[in-house]
C-alpha cells in the first residue's frame, strides 16, 4: 500500500486538530492513571463515554479490518493518532483488555462469529473485557490455574474463582484460563481458554477494596455457572498456547493491538513543578540541594530509561546480552514510578499527610493516590522481586533456587 | 520532525568496537594486567607501537592533520572495551591533549603537534592542582610573560604517564584568566617528575612540579576551553567505567555459577543474586546515557553537557556498585589481593575521583535542569 508522507502529514494535522477540539474538560474529579485503577462509576462512565467518542472519531481500530468494525486503514494511520493522544495528553481507552490483548487474539484465531460477535463493540466500549488469569492460590505461577471447566453436552460448567480482575465489577466478558482436564501429563495440556460472559447466572464479580481505599478489581468467582462450548477460543485443552498468544499482545512483543493511549504518563518533570510549589524553610524546595540532587537522579533515571528503549533497536549495541533491557524493562519502569510518586508525597511537606478527597490537598491527592497505585506495577505482572530472579537466571544465567 | 536520533551508532563504531574488544581481550588478559601493576610504565612499548599503528591515537584528528577524521564517538568504542580489560595506557591523554590543541591550538601547533600525537607520540594531562578541587579554572599554578618567554611556577599532580610523555598540556592562570602551554619533556628540570602512589596500581601518575620552567610564547595555546577539555574527559572516563562495570560483572558472575556452599551455587541466593540485577541494570542505563553522550557531545554546549555529566555520573554510581559488591559477594577471598575484585574496585575509584564524582555532577546538572529550559 502506498501511502505517500503527504498523507500522513494531513491526517497528523486533521488528528491533531480533532484531539485539541474535542479533549475532554476537566471532569471536576480525580482521573484515574490507567484501566487497572477505575474505582468508580463516575469515573467509569467519563471514560467509556471518552472511548466511544474516539472510536465514532475514527481514531481508534484504524488498522483492524472495516468488516468488523476497525478502520481498514494502514497502520501507519493509528500510530500517527496514538501518537498525538500520548502528546495531549488525553485520557486513556479504558477498554484497554479488549482493544490490546482480546481482540488481537480474536482477530488472530477466533473464530468468523467471535470476531463478528465482538470486534465492533470491543471498539466502542459496548463491551468491557476483563481478564481472568490469576487465581487466589496462583498468582505468578499462572499455568498452575484451577477454576475448572467441566463440559456437559455443548456446554461448559464454571466453579472456582479468579482474583485480581481489573474492571471486573463492570466487565460484559472476560478472557478466561480454566482446567478442562485434571488427568494429563503436564499442567499445561488440562488448560483451555474461554471468552465467556460476565453477566450470567453463576458468575458473580466481588469487590476489592485496593490500599488506596478505592475499588479498583475483584475477586470473581464461578459457582455453576454455565458457558457455551462457542466460548471456546482454540482447541480445547490448547489453552495454555492461546494464553501465551495473549502475553505477546499483553507485552507488546506481537502487534495488532487497536492502539489507543492506555495509561497516563507520569513524568519527573511534573515532580520538578511540585517542588517549585513546595516550601522548605521559607524557600521554594526546588531551591534545597537535597531536593535538587534527587530530583536530577529521577530526571536522568527517566532519561535513561528512554535512551535504553532506544539503545535496544540497535544491535550493535546489546549484542552480549540482547533481552537484557527488555526483560528487565518492568522492573525498571515500575520501581521508578512508584519511587518518583513517594518523592513527590515527601515534596509536600506537611501537606503530604493529606489524601485525596481533602479539599486543601496538593494536586487532588494523585501524588498519594499514585504512590499506592504504583505497587500495581511493581507486583501486578510479576513482582520486582520475582523479575530479579527472571532477569538474574535468564540473562545473567545465575542458577535457579531449587 | 527531523530531529537528530538521540543515539547513533555509525559503521565505523560498531566495526571498532568489534576490533577494539578482541585487542583488549587478547591483550590484556587478567595474568597481563596483573604483571604490569609492578612494571616501571603502564604500557610496554611494544603494544604501544601497536595502538599508534592501528591508527587508535589519530580517530578523533582531522586527516590532514594524520589522523582518519572521525570523532570522540568514535574513541568511546575503542575506551570501552578497553576498561573493560583494566587495560591501561596513555590512549586517553594523548586524545585528550590532540582534541584541546585542535579545539584552541595556532595553525602552528596543529602541525606541529597533531601529526606526531597520531603517531605514537606521548602526551600527558597537566590539570589537576594539589588542593584537589575538580573546578579546572581553580588555578594557583601561573604563567608570566618575560619578553617572547613564559616562566611557569607552581605544580600539577595526577599527570598520568608523565614518564613515557614528550608533551605536557598544562593549565596554568596567566593575565588572570585561565591558560594552557604546551611544555615539552625536554622543557622541565631534572627531578621535575615525582611518581604518585595511587589507589588505582594499573596508573601511573605523577606530581609535576613547574617552577622554573620557561617555555616561548609560542607554546601558548591562542584559546584555552578547559571545560571542553573537562566534558571530554568525562566522557572518555564513562567509556572507561561502562566498561569496567561490564567487566567486574561478568567476573562476580563467573564466581556465583561456580561456586558452591550449603549444597547451592551461591548465585542461586537472592541475597547475591538480585543485587546482580541492580548491577546490571545499573550498566545498562550507563551504557545507554554513554552512547548518547558519544552522539551529542559534538552539539551545542547544552545538551551536550548534560549528556556527558549523565554519562559520568551514571557509570560511575554503577560502575562503584558493581565492583564493591564483586569484593563482598567473593566472600573471604573477595578480601585477598589476590581476588581480581580489589583490581575493578580501585580503578572504579580512581576513575569516580577524576573529573568530578557522581553528586559533583548532579549539582552541575541540577543547575542546567532545574534552573533553565533545555
Amino acid at each position: 500500500m502506498g501511502i505517500s508522507a503527504q498523507e500522513l502529514d494531513d491526517f497528523r494535522v486533521e488528528v491533531s486538530a480533532w484531539f485539541s477540539e474535542n479533549k475532554p474538560a476537566d471532569p471536576g474529579f480525580l482521573l484515574p492513571q490507567s484501566f487497572m485503577e477505575v474505582g468508580t462509576d463516575e469515573q467509569f462512565d467519563f471514560l467509556r463515554a471518552w472511548q466511544r467518542k474516539v472510536y465514532e472519531a475514527g481514531y481508534l481500530g484504524m488498522a483492524w479490518p472495516a468488516e468488523y468494525g476497525g478502520g481498514g486503514k494502514d497502520q501507519a494511520f493509528q500510530d500517527i493518532a496514538t501518537a498525538e493522544m500520548v502528546r495531549q495528553n488525553v485520557p486513556f481507552m479504558t477498554n484497554t483488555i479488549g482493544l490490546s490483548w482480546a481482540g488481537p487474539l480474536i482477530l488472530n484465531m477466533g473464530t468468523e462469529a467471535q470476531k463478528e460477535a465482538y470486534i465492533k463493540r470491543i471498539l466502542s466500549a459496548e463491551d468491557i473485557w476483563c481478564q481472568g488469569f490469576s487465581e487466589p492460590d496462583n498468582g505468578s505461577d499462572l499455568g498452575n490455574a484451577q477454576l475448572r471447566a467441566i463440559r456437559d453436552g455443548d456446554e461448559f460448567v464454571l466453579n472456582g474463582s479468579k482474583i485480581w480482575t481489573s474492571l471486573g465489577a463492570y466487565a460484559d466478558f472476560i478472557i478466561l484460563l480454566a482446567r478442562t482436564d485434571t488427568q494429563t501429563n503436564t499442567k499445561y495440556e488440562g488448560l483451555s481458554y474461554f471468552l465467556a460472559p460476565m453477566k450470567v447466572e453463576g458468575v458473580d464479580p466481588s469487590p476489592i477494596k485496593k490500599l488506596t481505599g478505592e475499588h479498583g478489581f475483584t475477586q470473581t468467582f464461578f459457582n455453576d455457572a454455565r458457558i457455551s462450548e462457542t466460548c471456546l477460543i482454540g482447541e480445547e485443552g490448547g489453552g495454555w498456547q492461546v494464553a501465551m498468544k495473549t502475553l505477546t499482545f499483553e507485552r507488546a512483543v506481537s502487534g495488532g493491538q487497536a492502539g489507543g493511549v492506555h495509561s497516563m504518563q507520569v513524568s519527573a518533570r511534573e515532580v520538578v513543578d511540585l517542588a517549585r510549589h513546595a516550601m522548605r524553610d521559607g524557600r521554594p524546595a526546588i531551591e534545597d540541594p537535597l531536593v535538587r540532587d534527587q530530583l536530577v537522579a529521577f530526571l536522568m533515571e527517566e532519561r535513561g530509561m528512554d535512551l535504553n528503549n532506544k539503545r535496544a533497536k540497535i544491535p550493535g549495541l546489546i549484542s552480549e546480552r540482547p533481552a537484557s533491557i527488555s526483560m528487565a524493562r518492568k522492573l525498571t519502569n515500575s520501581e521508578w514510578r512508584r519511587r518518583l510518586n513517594q518523592f513527590a508525597v515527601t515534596l509536600q511537606g506537611a501537606n503530604a499527610s493529606r489524601y485525596v478527597g481533602d479539599e486543601a490537598v496538593v494536586d487532588r491527592g494523585r501524588w498519594q493516590r499514585g504512590y499506592f497505585n504504583a505497587f500495581s506495577g511493581t507486583i501486578g505482572g510479576g513482582t520486582s522481586q520475582i523479575q530479579k530472579n527472571i532477569v538474574g537466571e535468564r540473562v545473567l544465567g545465575l542458577p535457579k533456587q531449587d | 520532525m527531523s530531529e537528530q536520533a538521540d543515539i547513533i551508532f555509525s559503521d565505523e563504531q560498531a566495526q571498532l568496537l568489534e576490533i577494539a574488544e578482541t585487542f583488549s581481550a587478547n591483550k590484556s588478559p587478567i595474568d597481563a594486567v596483573r604483571r604490569q601493576l609492578t612494571a616501571a610504565n603502564s604500557i610496554e612499548a611494544d603494544m604501544w607501537r601497536e595502538i599508534a599503528d592501528l591508527g587508535w591515537l589519530g580517530i578523533a584528528i582531522p586527516e590532514e592533520y594524520g589522523g582518519s577524521g572521525l570523532g570522540l564517538a568514535e574513541v568511546v568504542t575503542i575506551v570501552e572495551p578497553m576498561g573493560r580489560n583494566l587495560f591501561s595506557s596513555p590512549l586517553i591523554s594523548t586524545t585528550l591533549a590532540a582534541q584541546a590543541i585542535l579545539l584552541s591550538g595556532s595553525e602552528e601547533q596543529k602541525s606541529q603537534w597533531l601529526p606526531r600525537l597520531a603517531g605514537g607520540t606521548v602526551a600527558a594531562l597537566a590539570l589537576t592542582e594539589a588542593h584537589g578541587d575538580w573546578d579546572l579554572s581553580n588555578l594557583t599554578c601561573a604563567a608570566t610573560r618575560h619578553g617572547d618567554q613564559l616562566t611557569l611556577n607552581g605544580g600539577k599532580t595526577f599527570v598520568t604517564d608523565a614518564n613515557l610523555a614528550d608533551l605536557f598540556l598544562v593549565s596554568v592562570e596567566l593575565d588572570g584568566a585561565p591558560a594552557m602551554v604546551i611544555v615539552e619533556a625536554s622543557d622541565l628540570c631534572e627531578g621535575a617528575l615525582r611518581q604518585e602512589v595511587v589507589i588505582d596500581e594499573s596508573r601511573r601518575s605523577h606530581a609535576l612540579n613547574l617552577d622554573g620552567v620557561a617555555v616561548s610564547n609560542d607554546n601558548l595555546l591562542p584559546a584555552a576551553n578547559l571545560h571542553r577539555l573537562h566534558l571530554a574527559a568525562c566522557l572518555m572516563y564513562a567509556a572507561e567505567m561502562c566498561g569496567g562495570t561490564a567487566g567486574v560483572i561478568n567476573v562476580t558472575v563467573d564466581y556465583l555459577t561456580t561456586r558452591r556452599q550449603f549444597d547451592h551455587f551461591i548465585g542461586a541466593y537472592q541475597a547475591l543474586k538480585h543485587p546482580m540485577v541492580d548491577a546490571l541494570v545499573g550498566l545498562e542505563q550507563a551504557r545507554s546515557h554513554l552512547y548518547h553522550a558519544a552522539t551529542v557531545f559534538d552539539m551545542a554546549e547544552g545538551r551536550g553537557e548534560v549528556a556527558v555529566r549523565m554519562a559520568k555520573a551514571q557509570a560511575a554510581d554503577a560502575f562503584a556498585f558493581a565492583s564493591d559488591r564483586a569484593i563482598q559477594f567473593h566472600g573471604a577471598f573477595g578480601f585477598t589481593y589476590e581476588c581480581d575484585a580489589q583490581l575493578y574496585r580501585r580503578r572504579a575509584l580512581w576513575c569516580e575521583q577524576q573529573h568530578g564524582d557522581s553528586a559533583h555532577h548532579r549539582r552541575h546538572l541540577a543547575g542546567l535542569l532545574l534552573d533553565q529550559a533545555v
